[in-house]
């Protein structure tokens, strides 16, 4: 194994510094005694003792959940569709239009997603709530699942839905029994994904949250513009915690299914 | 010795399994499947063969219900199956890339077709165990299929389709991913299975040897065509045209002008200064039409001095020795450049060898050696 050299070690360095150390400031400052944030007065937890008994940061949050479960969940549903659909619906009219489409919210300004969606509920008349932030985080997050998963479907085998449909599956059978959980893991990564995207938007949620629900990233920023408080950090320090835990979670689950499948594989090759 | 040789296709009787009438497939501009017309008998072991782009995939996914012929019909077992979608026929395939639903076990996977027909749970065990052992992979029963080696997912591919006991099997390419020794087991074991369980199998390969070996009867096919379809010996001996010729085996082919000479024998004449060839031909022949002559090699015989009794002989010398261990092919160059080649069992040991480079020799054969092809 080679020694970092000098130059890299430095640039190592630089490169992490750069991405982390503002987050590092903010835990550090989430257990300072003091109510000023810039000035140190020694370790407290009390902050995160404020926080759970503030009540208004404890119902966003929950509005936040929920809104990010039903959202990532409706537009897995319909994302996997929509990608099922381009890719193994062969040819039919329009579709390179659709599959075309299917990117262009990606790149969409989020202001301008979130605008004509308030124009759109405004015009059908729909009060806005946690409904509407469902159904807008739905409409933008739908297509991000549809990219992951139609890049899934693009290498699936096609001969495996055939086997199965020749083995007496009706289509939809073939694709509750083979496709879906083989390309389940696609499915569940989209599903994450729409889930984070939902929980730290805070631009389309904002025009489409009424006074009846907000999302704890609204409330994050209208606090703040009152002055930053400690609570925040506490705040802001629990959630890069509970991120931190489920990408570890998730890539050591990965890596592991991978190890046995290689290890599997090896020993199926030396018994032939 | 039983006198009842298995050969429906020559019984009039015989009612066949499979009807293809007039099937063309079109896609696009594409013509795959041309105006063509077969009859396939219960029990047999069918074989398409031909190069790739042939067309025989494309009867082989109409057979399944993939694809759907654009003119014509299939029929089987006398029933208009056109409108049939695939999970209704009484058809099941094995995929050349096997298609093991890769989440199941060995065990699910024979279970898989089995449990669609809603089978009672103690006749579905029983019929599963069956297939694993007709296959002998009863110890890998709890295993996925990327935990075998690939003769065994070959196997698993072979036991899930035919747990269904389908009255018509298709094999497509079945054992094109498999090393050569493994590949030449498996032919036989494939017979045997065929054999067992009486079921018909229509089996897609471009591997004439694999064709020649396994089936009763062989389809050698060509842009969507059938060229010949007759008994692999009736094939390799009585080829109906130069390409059916030229893509079984090797063949050596002189092109020529008959000339009747009664008693179906014809004489060719082929090249200036060159002895005329005599050949036996039932097929006939005007004076002076263009003819081919198909030999195989190993029906010409090499020798130093020209045989006396010989119909056809010409002369020429070693130009090439192909040595293939048990064979040896000799490709001989005749006074005009043509080149003839000529096979001989290598019964003795190499050191002892008749002929070698550029060794003057004599070629023949008899009248009935080489078959006289119009085209």
């Amino acid at each position: 194994m080679n020694r970092l050299s000098w130059f890299n070690a430095v640039s190592l360095t630089l490169g992490f510094a750069f991405l982390y150390i503002p987050m590092i400031i903010l835990i550090i400052f989430s257990f300072n005694e003091s109510k000023l944030v810039t000035v140190w007065a020694g370790f407290s937890t009390k902050w995160y003792g404020e926080l759970v008994q503030n009540e208004a940061f404890l119902d966003a949050a929950w509005v936040t959940i929920r809104v990010a479960v039903f959202s990532s969940t409706l537009a897995t549903i319909l994302g996997t569709a929509a990608a099922y659909v381009l890719v193994r619906g062969g040819r039919f009219f329009g579709r390179i239009l659709f599959s075309g489409m299917i990117y262009a919210p990606l790149v969409m300004p989020e202001v301008i997603t979130g605008l004509s969606l308030l124009l759109l509920f405004i015009g059908i008349g729909l009060d806005r709530g946690i409904l509407t932030i469902v159904l807008a985080h739905t409409t933008f997050s739908m297509c991000f699942v549809s990219v992951v998963v139609s890049s899934r479907l693009v290498t699936f085998d096609r001969s495996l839905e055939e086997a199965a449909l020749d083995l007496g599956c009706s289509p939809a059978q073939a694709f509750r029994l083979v496709t879906l959980p083989i390309i389940a893991p696609a499915v569940i990564s989209g599903w994450l994904l729409a889930f984070t995207l939902s929980l730290d938007d805070l631009v389309i949620a904002s025009f489409t949250s009424g006074p009846s629900a907000t999302t704890l990233p609204i409330k994050i920023f209208s606090a703040v513009r009152l002055g930053v408080s400690p609570e925040i950090n506490a705040l802001s320090t629990l959630m890069i915690a509970a991120v931190t835990i489920g990408v570890i979670t998730a890539s050591l689950v990965t890596k592991r299914a991978m190890m046995r499948q290689k290890q599997d594989e090896l020993a199926a090759a030396r018994t032939e | 010795m039983s006198a009842t040789v298995f050969a429906p296709w020559d019984d009039p009787q015989a009612e066949p399994l499979i009807q293809f009438q007039n099937v063309s497939k079109r896609f696009g501009d594409f013509t795959a499947i041309d105006n063509l017309s077969l009859d396939i008998f219960e029990r047999e072991f069918f074989a398409l063969l031909g190069p790739s782009g042939c067309g025989k995939t494309t009867m082989m996914r109409m057979l399944a219900g993939f694809e759907k012929p654009t003119d014509g019909h299939i029929l089987l077992g006398g029933r208009d199956i056109d409108p049939v979608p695939p999970n209704k026929r009484a058809v099941n395939m094995m995929f050349q890339s096997y298609a093991l639903f890769p989440h199941l076990s060995i065990w699910e996977n024979i279970a898989f077709g089995l449990r669609r027909d809603n089978m009672p749970k103690h006749d579905l065990e029983e019929r599963v165990e069956e297939m694993l052992r007709l296959t002998r992979l009863e110890k890998f029963a709890r295993r996925k299929p990327h935990q075998i080696s690939g003769g065994q997912r070959q196997r698993v591919a072979l036991a899930r389709s035919l747990a269904k006991a389908p009255k018509l099997l298709l094999l497509d390419e079945p054992l094109g991913a498999l090393d050569k020794k493994l590949r030449q087991d498996t032919q036989f074991e494939l017979m045997d299975i065929q054999e067992k369980t009486g079921t018909t199998f229509v089996i897609v390969t471009h591997d004439q040897e694999e064709a020649m070996t396994v089936a009763s009867r062989v389809a050698v096919m060509d842009q969507g065509q059938l060229m010949q379809v007759a008994t692999p010996d009736r094939i390799y001996e009585t080829p109906a045209s130069v390409y059916v010729a030229d893509f079984i085996g090797d063949v050596n082919i002189i092109q020529g002008r008959a000339t009747a000479q009664g008693d179906e024998s014809y004489q060719v004449d082929w090249a200036e200064g060159q002895p005329a060839l005599l050949a036996k031909s039932a097929t006939a022949f005007d004076t002076g039409q263009t003819c081919h002559l198909a030999i195989r090699p190993e029906k010409v015989a090499i020798s130093a001095d020209r045989p006396t009794d010989a119909v056809n002989a010409v002369q020429g010398k070693v130009h090439d020795i192909a040595y293939l261990g048990n064979l040896s092919t000799y490709h001989v160059q005749l006074a005009d450049g043509t080149i003839i080649k000529a096979q001989t069992a290598n019964t003795r040991r190499i050191s002892r060898r008749s002929f070698t480079w550029e060794d003057p020799v004599w070629l023949s054969w008899t009248a009935t050696a080489a078959v006289l092809l119009a085209n």
